[in-house]
């Protein structure tokens, strides 16, 4: 805002300064370009906020569609203490890197992260976004966590529950969690089974305002005794690990939030700031958007063994991704970067600085492009009518699928943080091999695919005309991000040559992927007949990711635009197999099987895959045993692990 | 002198009003929501309930009015007594602006990001005039002299050179090439004034910041300077100051430069509005998580009370600061008077 002053003040001062009009001029015009200086100012760097929501938006937002808001992992980090309103300041200074008794925790010194989207609180119940479920993550703990493989694991809880160990019942309706009872808060009282039979009601208090959605099919939390914790939900669940499992449903401590239910929540800032938790941190200083602070948490179960390392932790937000990457890598000032989506020609001469690596993590987060199941153009738009091409018609969508070049898409915008897939749940074991045919662009097949349809060029202007439908020429919209509108452009151009022609469209991240649908841009309403963001599920559960292209999830004005399944698919092959698998238990062989049909309908009708994508994050060279990068849980679902070396 | 500066205050308040109302108007027409970071599985009743209690569906002067009660009445007695340690009747349970995002009082956040704004800009005001003004002056003197030429050259280099062009220039410099500076600001730094290395720390990465605004400010204020000096040395008192025999350099001092600073000093006190509303450019390449970073990133998360808040703040203080620069005015140059 200082920046700019208005450039011809020399004449204006030219003509006698005595004189008041000239003076009274010369404020105003002073005045206004201050305030045209701050307007200018937002004009200027409305670009880069664009883009960074969008990079975390096209993760974030894309997730949204489906569930919760993050991409890829969505379980409840395992950490956390931390001490509450009062006792924080307390703990948090004598943390400073003195440990208790003889452990050898907290003696790693300080520990900066670089998030570029910054925590705009710690409770991970009311996150905004995975800046602050990642925040959260140091502090609160579920009851299990997901490994880097999917894989559940006990935090808070002494075992997972199986069928076989009596923890599932058989009508797959509860699930029941032993607790460890050696856990204490950060403030040093008892965690107990209350403290999770509270974290329920806080949430299921709509007017909290709790972020999480695992609560909604959930019908009771009850606490048989101090350390048993019995779930049931409204339907058969065969993979019940939602509530309380990840970081995005940690439990939070009764004492503390006893006054922050419902309408009161909005007072709680202390509390939002400061939760106390059961992790390996607490947070000492916690700065919307700018800086969180975290110290050891002395109460923390892993003391003992020397965990955590490092003493204190700071996470620091502000600038973007390539800044981000710059300091961990080039100038080697940080030891961590979150979430750095730029572009592999920019980030590779980076990490040959040699500071650092680049980890990344592939989790669920698909790229993808959506065919319009209804008719965007009939009234009422994108409801009831179907569309008269996209519908049933598996040669179309097979020659726009294989007409496009994703080894392209990969190397222009993605880099090794990405990978060709034909599938919308590409994960692990699950991954289908039937749709592989996708992987080699084929033009001449594609034309002939077209060529066998009727859709022919008639009047010779290199578009195909589909009899009573017209030319091939469809609006083609996705958020507005320099990566998307560079993968836009290469599938327009891959279509033009089967005669297809797209309209490149861009929208604001912020109304693309905006929850409460208010503009019309928004992925729900999808008022268009191709639209292109990614999704991802919020575990590694194929089943109830999938269950989202069900027929009774499609949004519609009735239902105020809520639903997953944005493409409208209407299949009733889909809803059988849906109905099949959610009535197979976890370790039923045919659980996979089932999963691979549905992903392979999914994507062969009303979606085409295109990038599976990761998450990638750079970390210095000293810091060690990190492991695999977490897609499924936090990034910092091991932390009290991680070391220095030397 | 009084009256006039008690009739400006007035007439500030009418002024302030319509401010607010085109501030609130303009951010209520965007698109934004209290509810739109919640899940979409939350009814649309419960929605609507969360609406009402934050007074989202009130018409529209009715929130305009409470807005403004918050912001003018409420937000300022908070601050007075915080800063006093005082309190006056149900002071705990005070309404303030909350922030749609992390949801606590916008105006707390406001104030903890002020000491970096207030380094980073006014350190670059401050050297900015320090080194404009003698070299302005000088330029003037000597007129189209070799040093008057490139003092040109640089002035106008560091007027058009946009920050985002030198600031990743330094930072590849300085940080990335010589590994000199942070290429980021710690804003939990607290400075110790008796421990040279956290002196030091505070100088490292302030450097880069403060050079750039200090690059820009220098320039603006040079060139005013320089026009502002040329024109005086052309007014008969400096000639029959030299007619008189005056030795040069009290002719310079005395009566030219005295002259020429007074609208330097206006213009000065001008741009003090601009040291709070912070540096937008600046403060995202340098990442000093200023007044300007927290505007751009409440616009890009829809946070709109934050704003609100802000821009009201950076309005408020502009139409203070013209009064004042028009009160200085009065002091500094004897023709003009108010009464």
């Amino acid at each position: 805002m200082t920046n700019t002053m208005p450039v011809d003040l020399d004449r204006l001062w030219g003509r006698g300064i005595h004189h008041m009009k000239a003076r009274r001029m010369f404020a105003a015009a002073a005045a206004l370009a201050l305030v045209a200086g701050a307007c200018g100012g937002d004009d200027d760097t409305a670009e880069p906020p664009a883009d960074a929501t969008d990079d975390g938006g096209g993760d974030t937002g894309g997730d949204d569609g489906g569930d919760t808001g993050d991409d890829g992992g969505d379980t409840g980090g395992d950490d956390g203490g931390d001490d509450g309103g009062d006792d924080g300041g307390d703990d948090g200074g004598d943390d400073g890197g003195d440990t208790g008794g003889d452990s050898t925790a907290g003696q790693g010194g300080n520990l900066v992260m670089l998030q570029w989207q910054a925590p705009s609180q710690a409770n991970s119940l009311l996150s905004n976004g995975t800046k602050d479920l990642l925040a959260g993550s140091l502090v609160l703990e579920p009851f299990a966590e997901f490994t880097p493989d999917g894989e559940v694991v006990p935090a808070l809880a002494t075992e997972i529950p199986t069928q076989s160990n009596g923890g599932i019942s058989d009508d797959l309706t509860t699930i029941t969690w032993h607790l460890r009872d050696d856990v204490l808060w950060s403030d040093g009282t008892p965690f107990t089974a209350a403290d999770a039979v509270f974290t329920y009601e806080y949430c299921k208090n709509d007017e909290t305002g709790c972020s999480v959605e695992v609560f909604a099919d959930v019908t009771s939390v009850v606490a048989d005794d101090d350390y048993t914790v019995t779930i049931t939900f409204d339907a058969p669940k065969p993979y019940p690990f939602a509530p309380f499992v990840g970081y995005t449903s940690p439990v939070i401590q009764a004492a503390q939030f006893a006054d922050c239910v419902g309408a009161a929540a909005k007072s709680c800032s202390d509390q939002n700031f400061k939760p106390v938790g059961t992790g390996p941190y607490v947070v000492t200083d916690l700065r919307p958007e700018d800086t969180v602070s975290y110290a050891m948490n002395e109460n923390y179960r892993g003391i003992a063994d020397g965990k955590p390392f490092f003493g204190t932790i700071e996470i620091k937000g502000g600038g973007d991704a390539e800044a981000s990457a710059r300091s961990v890598l080039e100038v080697g000032e940080a030891d961590y970067a979150w979430n750095l989506q730029v572009a592999p020609e920019i980030i590779a001469p980076m990490v040959d600085a040699g500071n650092g690596t680049v980890k990344s993590a592939f989790a669920s987060s698909v790229e993808h492009i959506n065919l319009n199941q209804t008719d965007p153009y009939a009234e009422p738009p994108s409801e009831g009518t179907p569309h008269p091409l996209f519908v049933d018609n598996p040669d179309l969508h097979r020659a726009l699928s294989i007409a496009i070049n994703r080894d392209e898409l990969v190397a222009v915008g993605y880099g090794p943080t990405g990978a060709p897939t034909c599938n919308m749940w590409p994960v692990g074991a699950e991954n289908s091999t039937n749709n592989d045919w996708c992987l080699t662009q084929d033009v001449d097949g594609a034309n002939a695919l077209l060529d066998g349809l009727g859709y022919m060029d008639t009047d010779g202007d290199g578009v195909r005309e589909a009899p009573g439908f017209g030319p091939l020429e469809f609006d083609f919209v996705t958020s507005t991000n320099a990566v998307r509108q560079s993968n836009q452009e290469l599938i327009k151009s891959h279509w033009e040559q089967i005669g297809v022609k797209a309209n490149m469209k861009n929208e604001d991240a912020s109304l693309f992927f905006d929850g409460t649908c208010a503009a019309d841009a928004c992925i729900w309403k999808f008022f268009s007949p191709i639209e292109m963001f990614t999704n991802s599920s919020t575990g590694p559960d194929g089943s109830s990711y999938l269950n989202g292209w069900t027929t009774e999830k499609i949004p519609t004005s009735a239902t105020g635009w809520g639903g997953d399944n944005i493409p409208r698919l209407n299949s009733a092959e889909y809803d059988a197999l849906d109905a099949q698998l959610s009535e197979t238990a976890l370790d039923d062989p045919s659980r996979a099987d089932l999963i691979i049909q549905m992903n392979d309908i999914l994507s062969t009708t009303a979606t085409i895959p295109l990038i599976h994508r990761a998450n990638p994050s750079a970390f210095a060279n000293d810091i060690e045993n990190v492991g695999e990068l977490n897609g499924w849980d936090s990034e910092y679902w091991n932390i009290e692990d991680w070391t220095r070396a030397g | 002198m009084g009256l006039y500066v008690i009739r400006r205050l007035l007439l500030a308040i009418p002024t302030l009003l319509i401010i607010s109302l085109i501030v609130f108007t303009i951010l209520d027409l965007a698109p934004g929501d209290p509810t739109s970071q919640l899940p979409l599985t939350i009814p649309a009743e419960i929605r609507d309930q969360i609406r009402d209690s934050l007074g989202f569906n009130d018409p529209f002067f009715v929130r305009w009015w409470n807005w403004n009660k918050l912001m003018v009445i409420n937000e300022p007695i908070h601050a007075f007594e915080s800063v006093t340690n005082t309190c006056f009747g149900d002071c705990e349970s005070r309404e303030r602006i909350i922030s749609w995002s992390s949801r606590s009082p916008a105006m707390d956040t406001v104030y903890q990001r002020l000491p970096q704004t207030l380094w980073v800009l006014g350190l670059g005001l401050v050297f900015g005039v320090l080194i404009a003004v003698p070299i302005g002056t000088l330029q003037a003197y000597k007129q189209y002299s070799w040093f008057d030429n490139v003092g040109t050259v640089i002035t106008l280099l560091g007027f058009s050179v946009p920050v985002f062009v030198i600031g990743p220039l330094f930072i590849y410099l300085f940080s990335v090439k010589l590994g000199w500076l942070p290429t980021y600001y710690t804003t939990t730094h607290d400075v110790q004034w008796t421990s040279w290395s956290s002196i030091w720390f505070q100088i490292k990465q302030l450097l880069m910041p403060v050079g750039v605004l200090t690059l820009f400010n220098a320039a603006t204020f040079g060139r005013f300077a320089r026009a502002s000096v040329l024109e005086n040395l052309n007014q008969s008192y400096v000639r029959t100051a030299r007619s008189k025999g005056v030795r040069e350099r009290s002719v310079m001092t005395t009566h030219v430069l005295r002259n020429s600073l007074i609208p330097v000093i206006t213009l000065l006190a001008l741009s003090i509005p601009g040291i709070f509303g912070g540096a937008i450019i600046t403060e995202n390449i340098f990442r000093v998580n200023g007044l300007g970073q927290l505007l751009l990133v409440s616009i890009g998360q829809n946070d709109i009370p934050m704003v609100q808040s802000l821009v009201f703040i950076f309005a408020a203080l502009t139409v203070l600061f013209n009064i004042v620069a028009d009160v200085l005015y009065g002091f500094l140059d004897p023709r003009i008077r108010y009464d």
